[in-house]
């Protein structure tokens, strides 16, 4: 197979950046995407020509690292799927492809496809956590937790922090990513002491950081590689409406 | 020389507890006096940042990648063992002690296995205390299941994601500790350098990856959490970014490499395709609690697999070890694997893949039982793969998946260098020759919650640590010889992308030092691997420049390591005159094909001492003694 690339490339955080074009020649349909732009990249390093910047490291669709923006579509045009595990296969011959990094304020372009994504970090430091110190844990079974519970845990749980939901979302809101922790700690009893301040200060670090509101689009979850439903959205709401009537707690302290 | 592991008196089961006890503490307001480096971010790393903040301590970590949470643990997917008993099925710590000395063949060390036993149950409460959505039961128990090597029930998961779930909840204490100000998070930072003053580890040299600039961070007590090197073969289940750059400089730094010939080739992964690949999937272990392995009697049969009646299928686990079965230990698996293929009976195109076949569990239990337990790996099998594991068994093969080798720690994981600690899969200490599933997981967070928390308050309060400061001789020093090295890697401007010379070594690695070893593949390599380092440095294109974001250098300069380190490894493949475990040495097979022991020869740690480039190693013996699990030879028949 062979593909037309028209690729995002840009120095670094300062310079405009611009799209330019490469050729993918010989590709198999069993090359993931990443690995076809390994290709291109070893054939360039054969012209003397600097390599596109592109991050991954799993490449099994787990580390949340490689984050693509392919033809418009955030990790591409498959359903629950990252870059890195998005195979050639799907894509026709002779294709063009445009392939750009993440937009979003709060997570500025560094070089070609590569963006900072530390605002994901420095939401959980503010709350993204069960205040749990080493050493005083009792026995796992002692507090028994619903099946039901723990599975919808586990289901929020899944996010990977890559920022597709951020990608595809027309206003660049973090909800879901926030929505998710929110909701994954709250279904537990171990997260439930301290939820109502997690949820005051993790929406408020958001709001902080330059994200753009929800407006129910819902453009995060058909995005999400690990398909996390908006139903976190709304539980995250609840969480939040409850805690900030009820709460007279600064978020901040 | 003879290495003194340090190891405490008194009866196993009381070591831990006694030694914790006669350890020197350090004053809860002095802890903040004490700055400690933390490098690496997985989950002995993060586990490590986060406890040792909790207490007090004055901690910077830092991380080559983007976030903290990228670090590849979070690939892990089977489970996390603990000798919990809640099956009712018989395990104890004694249990878990015991499988794990005898899976590891042997050469691990009893009084570290022991302790690692010991906490494995602390790990799980403090994973559910800090909110890991572990499997539960319709009860609300925690739910467990089967690994390779055990008879019994310990392994408890979240899903297929469990090495995730103990990530992001390390993670999210650690973030904890950075948000109130006791962690100092240092993203985007390769270390490049130890810097050793007086005999002791002060600090590191790291490059700054967005700006290219070399900094200098001095501390009271460096650890490093840095994981395994199973990249130098370059095709293996671990991550593009995985690599051998800080064990490596530290090792050049006077640091102990001890047992780099034991490496882990995980029998479940999806097969090669080509020579475009980059990296092979692993398909978890967990999997060989439902999936039968199995290969057609006749070789070269090419019918599909579903059209192959019941008695032309050979289950050759289950014909081999009726005891164990399919969840005989990971080195067993795969060299029956190997075994089977090399006699023709290896099925798909390349004819080097085995078939793990669900269709007996599906009958048995259904569809939906089985997506629950392993949607997602079913998911990933079939992207990568574009065939359906639920209507056609998987194909799978053997591929590089862990190094039990690592750093020489003695019992407080402290290094040849004092200050210098090395915890998770970065150090050698716990799995012997060969680690069985899901104890990766349990090492990392014992390392780090459990272990190192108490033993470095012991160095920390008995050494002598004199102020250093950034400006230090030894800190410009290492800082030049690192520039030095940057310069070079640009300088050579041939004609050749790094990764070619790679893929070069990975081939060398796999064909010459792989599943299996002879003293004639081994002494090639050695002639191998020196000429393709020669090459690359005569050869290598290194574009861009070094003060700015270039993924070009980070990636020559860990290849650069690669090409030394991989010497190191055959060295020692070839001076162990015995097959155990992971490391097979062809000559030294029992009659019916298993890895044939030299106790009386052999039962140390080899641990290497850097003598110079293109200088032979020095080694260095820790003799292991078993007091409490007998010598015997491994049977699981």
């Amino acid at each position: 197979m062979n593909f037309t690339l028209r690729v995002w490339r840009q120095r670094n955080a300062a310079d405009p950046g611009a799209f330019q074009e490469y050729q993918a020649k010989d590709i198999l349909a069993d090359m993931s995407f990443l690995e076809m732009l390994d290709e291109v990249n070893i054939d360039l390093v054969h012209k003397n020509q600097e390599p596109i910047a592109f991050e991954s490291d799993c490449r099994e669709g787990i580390c949340g690292t490689c984050c693509q923006m392919i033809d418009g579509e955030a990790h591409g045009p498959e359903t629950g799927t990252t870059v890195c595990q998005l195979f050639m296969r799907s894509f026709k011959d002779g294709e063009t492809i445009v392939i750009e990094p993440w937009r979003a304020r709060a997570f500025p372009i560094m070089k070609d496809l590569i963006v900072d994504r530390t605002a994901f970090d420095d939401i959980i430091a503010a709350g993204g956590f069960v205040t749990a110190n080493v050493g005083g844990a009792q026995d796992g079974n002692n507090i028994l937790i619903p099946k039901p519970d723990a599975d919808t845990a586990m289901d929020a749980a899944q996010c990977i922090g890559c920022g597709a939901c951020v990608a595809a979302c027309p206003n660049a809101s973090a909800m879901l990513f926030v929505a998710a922790k929110v909701s994954h700690l709250a279904h537990l009893p171990q997260g439930r002491p301290e939820k109502a301040r997690r949820a005051l200060a993790m929406v408020s670090k958001m709001d902080g950081l330059g994200f753009g509101n929800c407006r129910n689009h819902y453009e995060c979850e058909a995005a999400c590689p690990k398909e996390i439903s908006v139903a976190h959205i709304a539980k995250m709401n609840r969480e939040y409406g409850s805690a900030a009537l009820l709460s007279d707690q600064d978020p901040s302290s | 020389m003879l290495l003194d592991p340090k190891i405490p008196p008194g009866p196993i089961e009381k070591k831990w507890e006694d030694y914790k006890f006669h350890m020197k503490l350090v004053n809860p307001a002095n802890k903040r006096k004490y700055k400690i480096i933390v490098v690496g971010t997985g989950l002995a790393g993060s586990s490590a940042s986060a406890s040792l903040a909790e207490l007090g301590y004055n901690v910077h970590t830092f991380t080559w990648q983007d976030s903290p949470r990228r670090a590849h643990s979070i690939a892990a997917q089977g489970g996390i063992n603990a000798a919990k008993n809640y099956t009712n099925d018989g395990d104890s710590v004694q249990r878990l002690f015991y499988d794990t000395v005898k899976g590891g063949d042997f050469r691990a060390r009893e009084a570290n296995v022991y302790r690692l036993a010991q906490v494995s149950v602390n790990i799980i409460d403090q994973c559910v205390a800090a909110g890991v959505p572990f499997a539960r039961d319709y009860g609300g128990l925690l739910e467990n299941r089967s690994f390779g090597g055990t008879q019994v029930s310990r392994t408890f998961y979240a899903r297929g994601q469990t090495g995730q779930q103990l990530l992001l909840s390390a993670y999210q204490s650690m973030m904890r500790q950075v948000g109130l100000g006791n962690v100092k998070l240092h993203t985007r930072r390769e270390m490049l350098d130890v810097v050793v003053i007086d005999g002791k580890a002060r600090g590191i040299i790291v490059r700054n990856l967005i700006t290219g600039q070399m900094e200098r961070h001095e501390a009271d007590a460096v650890i490093m959490a840095t994981g395994g090197y199973g990249r130098v073969f370059y095709l293996s289940t671990n991550a593009m970014g995985c690599n051998v750059t800080a064990t490596w400089r530290a090792h050049k730094r006077g640091a102990y490499f001890a047992n780099p010939c034991y490496t882990q080739i995980h029998p479940t992964c999806i097969p090669v395709t080509g020579s475009h690949q980059s990296k092979l999937t692993l398909m978890s272990e967990s999997l060989r609690n439902d999936g039968r392995v199995w290969v057609p009697k006749k070789a070269g049969d090419k019918r599909a697999p579903e059209t192959i009646p019941e008695n032309e299928r050979y289950y050759f686990l289950e014909e081999r070890y009726p005891s164990f079965g399919n969840l005989v230990p990971r080195d067993v698996a795969s060299r029956n694997a190997k075994d089977v293929c090399d006699k023709g009976m290896g099925v798909g195109g390349s004819g080097l893949a085995v078939y793990l076949d669900f269709a007996d569990a599906i009958k048995r239990v259904g569809e939906p039982k089985i997506k629950e337990k392993y949607g997602n790996l079913f998911d990933m099998y079939f992207r990568i793969t574009d065939e359906n594991p639920y209507k056609t068994p998987m194909r799978i093969y053997p591929a590089v998946h862990y190094t039990m080798g690592g750093l020489w720690v003695d019992y407080n994981l402290q290094s040849s260098i004092p200050g210098l600690h090395v915890l998770g899969e970065a150090n050698f200490s716990d799995h012997g020759a060969n680690r069985l599933g899901a104890s990766a997981l349990m090492q990392g967070l014992a390392d780090g919650y459990f272990i190192i928390p108490h033993t470095i308050g012991n160095y920390l309060a008995g050494a002598n640590l004199p102020k250093v400061t950034p400006d230090h001789a030894a800190f410009k020093d290492a800082e030049a010889t690192q520039r030095d090295m940057v310069n070079k890697l640009l300088a050579v401007k041939g004609k050749r992308p790094a990764i070619e010379f790679h893929r070069e070594l990975g081939k060398i690695m796999w064909d010459k030092c792989g599943m299996a070893r002879t003293e004639k593949s081994l002494k090639e390599a050695l002639v191998e691997i020196p000429k393709l380092r020669e090459r690359f440095w005569k050869d290598v294109n290194v574009l861009g420049g070094a003060g700015d974001l270039n993924q070009n250098l980070e990636e020559a300069g860990r290849i650069a390591d690669f090409l030394e380190f991989g010497e190191l490894l055959v060295y020692d493949a070839l001076n162990r005159e015995e097959s155990c475990g992971g490391h097979f040495r062809e000559e030294h097979a029992t009659p019916d094909g298993e890895a044939q022991r030299d106790d009386e020869n052999f039962c140390y740690v080899a641990a290497w001492e850097w003598k110079g480039t293109g200088k032979l190693p020095e080694l260095h013996k820790e003799m292991l003694t078993f007091e409490n699990v007998h010598l015997t030879q491994r049977s699981y028949k």
